[in-house]
């Protein structure tokens, strides 16, 4: 059953230098079409800085990311967002001023375009592409049971909806692969059960790849096909969360001696 | 019933206070134009109106900059002053071959609106880069280039074509030739075309381009990168050419209400459109609400109408001017006239629901 | 020659604009508001000189003390009235506030004391140092060193008494410096009476080089002065001092070998491209939000 799938996004020798100081080294690693793969490790490790290259906030000193067979160099954050890499924020970003579903909407930015003069002249593309954003956006609250919510404002949401619909407004760009930063922060255990079922049914659903920072280990054990281990900026070990478990490296890195 | 409209419950929700607005804006052109032609309108009143549009106009752009973008522009006088000068330039030189008033009118506001969005794109490129006060320092630097570069501009035209000379008057004009900008002298001599249908017609065009743009894919950018630039790109939407989009609007527009000004007046200097003016329309914005466009509108017709009514004051008005403006900032940032305000509201609004 | 007689007087309207930036970057740092009435407190106090000497008969000395004194109080109350209860507010509606003091002052100048320019008496003598070919006017001499000193007396506040220590705790997080039992309130109060009382200062010296007192005097230096502040990186008290002098460097020199006309625009344009190149002025400190 386990056949060799297809790599959506492969790392190499990924590393970056803030200032002589560096933040993360060598790192490897790849994450497979359709699969949930974790990122983990210590307070400070670099896995946030991580995402920050994959979505090129920060340009990679050294390395390289292939994305769907696309060497990554020189791209932007909007041409990452364009390629098909969505991701969320270890501290919520959502729009406060706007409303749950114009979050959403803004999700759509690329995927249902027209020009500005077609808005102000309110022509027949205005109307269809709307149309559809609507239709989308709906859907995407309702599997999110935002529906009730569509027109609080975001920063009225509570914090546990607040998680979702930044989830919500990651979908809308319609992503190949989606990054978590840390998706069970603050939530009770019962709020991260449900939140396991969620990324589950968002893979199967949207047919996408995720991959996830998170200190929950029951969460990151219990979902992860594959789990990457960093510490200290360097990659410590690399496997399924059985290996995991049992590496005496990281056993190490989280007790301590 | 709601569900009919497929793609209309963003236009519902904002829809009310739209219609309101051009409701508000429509009774309030029929009542002083009936008043007009009754003859009730003191000619003082009636000097106010065209001005009183261009402000609207103009304040209903910056709302757009500052209110939707969320970046605080202290040079939209600059801008009016472009499309001022150029429309005023444009009417004069299309004077003897362009006789319709009307259609001049036209041609010199669309030239002002031009020009104005030009200089929008040229100095927003640069400049939206920078964040915070620096932006707003830049914009004010700006508005006191333009300011500074007319009042030296010396253009002139007569059969032999159009002279133009810089810093020193080098025109030398035929007989027969006239003057269009005279340094800081500005224009002089330019036909009165404004009037105040055309600056109501011009508010209502505004009012629909920056609600139409609001709702709608630019204006949901426009918002997501004024509440969060980091997520906003990271949903791929390009920060610099969506601020660039928000501040070159705002920048048409106030061309648009320059244009309308200068040529109500017959001569118009390039001083009047200095930083004070600049802030008198962020006044009217920040006083009307941000984002707020009707609110824009009421605080412009009031506050442009509150040193006239105070007249009787005479010398202490543009004093009480002052403490009004400093009163109402303290009391609407108050914790107590807050409450109060937020009460009120909340009972409008449960009103509206229990009624429908 | 001219090159150095231009630099000495780029220097002496440099120190002008640099006392008064000051004044702005200071309340800036700590309050975190554009305080547009700045530049009004300087027409007030110019006014004070104007008539402790001319109505008065006082000598000069005394007329800078009172005017010192004047600006003083006036800062605080400002502060006190306007600017405190909007503490929390958004910091356009600080903005507009400080606009709405800015009309204030100059509407109330124009009505106790006319509109009317009044002409300002010279108050330092017209002699000056002959260095070689290079004549420098006292006045010159005063103004930079008044300027140099103010900055040295400054440097030692800020960082050798404990109340600059708390001045920069504020600056860089008010909620700290209060657990730390710093009284913010009055922290601000001091700031705004020092930036006041500079402005004063500052008065006196624009005032003996270009006689005429009017009420809207103090809103061209007090733009040109923000901008110096901007320029040096605004909050930074040594940017505010570079950013002044350059200022007064740039507009002298544009004007003597450009044009006097566009010497505003040229000062302008400077900026700009400054902060083009360095977004947060020459001394600012660069802020990165952390993703």
């Amino acid at each position: 059953m386990e056949q060799e799938r297809k790599a959506l996004l492969t790392v190499q020798d990924l590393g970056i230098d803030f200032g002589g100081l560096t933040a993360v080294n060598s790192l490897n690693l790849t994450v497979y079409d359709k699969e949930i793969a974790g990122l983990i490790g210590p307070n400070g490790a670099g896995k946030t800085t991580v995402f920050n290259m994959l979505t090129k906030v920060y340009e990679p000193t050294r390395g390289t990311i292939l994305f769907d067979g696309q060497d990554t160099a020189n791209q932007s954050v909007v041409d990452m967002s364009r390629a098909g890499i969505a991701r969320t924020f270890q501290n919520i970003r959502l729009f406060s001023k706007l409303s749950v579903l114009d979050n959403v909407k803004a999700g759509f930015h690329n995927r249902e375009a027209y020009s500005p003069a077609s808005a102000v002249l309110r022509l027949p593309v205005f109307r269809k592409k709307e149309a559809v954003i609507e239709e989308e956006a709906l859907k995407l609250l309702s599997i999110f049971s935002l529906s009730e919510e569509k027109d609080t404002l975001a920063s009225n949401l509570p914090y546990g909806a607040q998680r979702r619909l930044e989830i919500a407004r990651a979908l809308a760009t319609k992503p190949k692969l989606l990054l978590l930063d840390e998706p069970a922060a603050g939530m009770n255990p019962q709020e991260t059960e449900e939140l396991m079922d969620m990324i589950r049914s968002v893979r199967d659903r949207f047919a996408i790849a995720i991959l996830l920072i998170e200190h929950d280990m029951k969460l990151v054990m219990g979902i992860c096909e594959r789990i990457t281990v960093l510490n200290y900026g360097m990659m410590l070990a690399e496997g399924t969360p059985e290996e995991i478990r049992s590496n005496p490296d990281v056993i190490k890195a989280y007790l301590g001696e | 019933m709601k569900k009919k409209n497929p793609f209309g419950r963003i236009l519902e929700r904002d829809q009310g206070r739209r219609a309101l607005s051009f409701i508000l804006i429509t009774a309030l052109y029929l009542i002083m134009e009936a008043m007009m032609r009754s003859g009730n309108l003191s000619s003082l009143f009636q000097s106010l109106l065209v001005p009183v549009c261009c402000y609207i106009v103009a304040a209903i752009g910056l709302n757009l900059n500052v209110g939707v973008s969320g970046e605080l522009n202290l040079g939209q006088a600059g801008f009016m002053s472009v499309g001022a000068f150029t429309a005023v330039c444009v009417s004069g030189y299309l004077s003897a071959s362009v006789p319709s008033g009307i259609l001049r009118l036209v041609l010199a506001i669309l030239a002002g609106i031009l020009s104005a969005a030009l200089f929008g794109i040229i100095i927003g490129i640069p400049v939206l880069k920078l964040q915070g006060d620096y932006l707003a320092i830049v914009t004010l630097a700006f508005g006191q280039i333009i300011k500074s570069l007319i009042t030296n501009m010396y253009l002139g035209f007569d059969e032999n074509g159009i002279q133009f000379s810089f810093v020193e008057n080098k025109t030398s004009l035929a007989p027969g030739g006239k003057m269009l900008l005279n340094g800081p002298m500005g224009a002089t001599g330019t036909e009165k075309i404004s009037n105040f249908t055309a600056g109501f017609i011009l508010i209502v065009l505004s009012l629909l381009v920056v609600y139409n743009l609001i709702y709608s894919r630019s204006g949901r950018a426009i918002q997501a990168c004024r509440d969060n630039r980091i997520a906003a790109e990271s949903i791929g939407i390009n920060i610099t050419s969506t601020k660039l989009l928000a501040f070159t609007v705002s920048s048409s527009l106030a061309g648009a209400a320059g244009a309308l000004y200068g040529l109500n007046y017959s001569t118009l200097v390039p001083a009047k459109f200095d930083f004070n003016t600049s802030i008198l329309i962020l006044v009217y914005v920040v006083l009307g609400g941000l984002g707020n466009m009707t609110g824009t509108m009421a605080a412009t017709i009031i506050l442009v109408l509150l040193p006239e009514l105070l007249r009787s004051m005479q010398d202490y008005r543009m004093l009480i001017y002052a403490i009004v403006l400093i009163l109402i900032m303290i009391l609407t940032n108050n914790d107590t006239v807050r409450t109060n305000m937020t009460r009120v509201k909340n009972r409008i609004f449960a009103k509206k629901e229990g009624r429908a | 020659m001219d090159f150095l007689s231009y630099l000495i007087n780029g220097l002496s309207l440099g120190s002008v604009y640099a006392i008064i930036a000051l004044g702005y970057t200071m309340v800036y740092g700590i309050a975190k508001m554009l305080n547009f009435a700045h530049g009004d407190v300087i027409m007030v106090g110019a006014y004070v000189v104007f008539f402790a000497i001319s109505s008065f008969h006082m000598p000069l000395a005394v007329g800078l003390l009172l005017s010192i004194a004047v600006c003083t109080v006036l800062g605080i109350t400002i502060e006190r009235l306007a600017y405190k209860p909007l503490r929390q507010a958004s910091s356009l509606s600080v903005l507009i506030t400080a606009i709405g003091v800015s009309y204030f002052l100059q509407n109330a100048a124009q009505l106790f004391w006319s509109s009317s320019t009044k002409v300002f008496p010279s108050v330092l003598s017209n002699g000056a140092l002959q260095l070689g070919g290079l004549s420098i006017s006292y006045l010159t001499l005063v103004t930079i060193g008044t300027c140099i000193l103010v900055m040295a007396c400054l440097m030692l506040f800020i960082n050798h008494t404990s109340t600059g220590r708390a001045m920069r705790a504020c600056s860089e997080d008010k909620g700290a410096a209060t657990l730390m039992g710093i009284n913010v309130n009055l922290i601000i109060s001091i700031t705004f009476a020092i930036g006041s009382g500079l402005a004063a200062i500052a008065s006196v010296l624009l005032c003996a080089a270009y006689p005429s007192v009017y009420p809207t005097l103090g809103a061209m230096p007090g733009i040109k002065a923000f901008t110096a502040a901007v320029f040096g990186g605004i909050g930074s008290i040594p940017g505010a001092f570079l950013g002044g002098l350059l200022l007064g460097i740039i507009e002298i020199f544009a004007k003597a070998y450009i044009s006097t006309q566009l010497s505003d625009a040229i000062v302008f344009a400077v900026l700009i491209i400054v902060l083009l190149i360095r977004p947060t002025g020459l001394l600012g400190r660069r802020i990165r939000e952390k993703v």
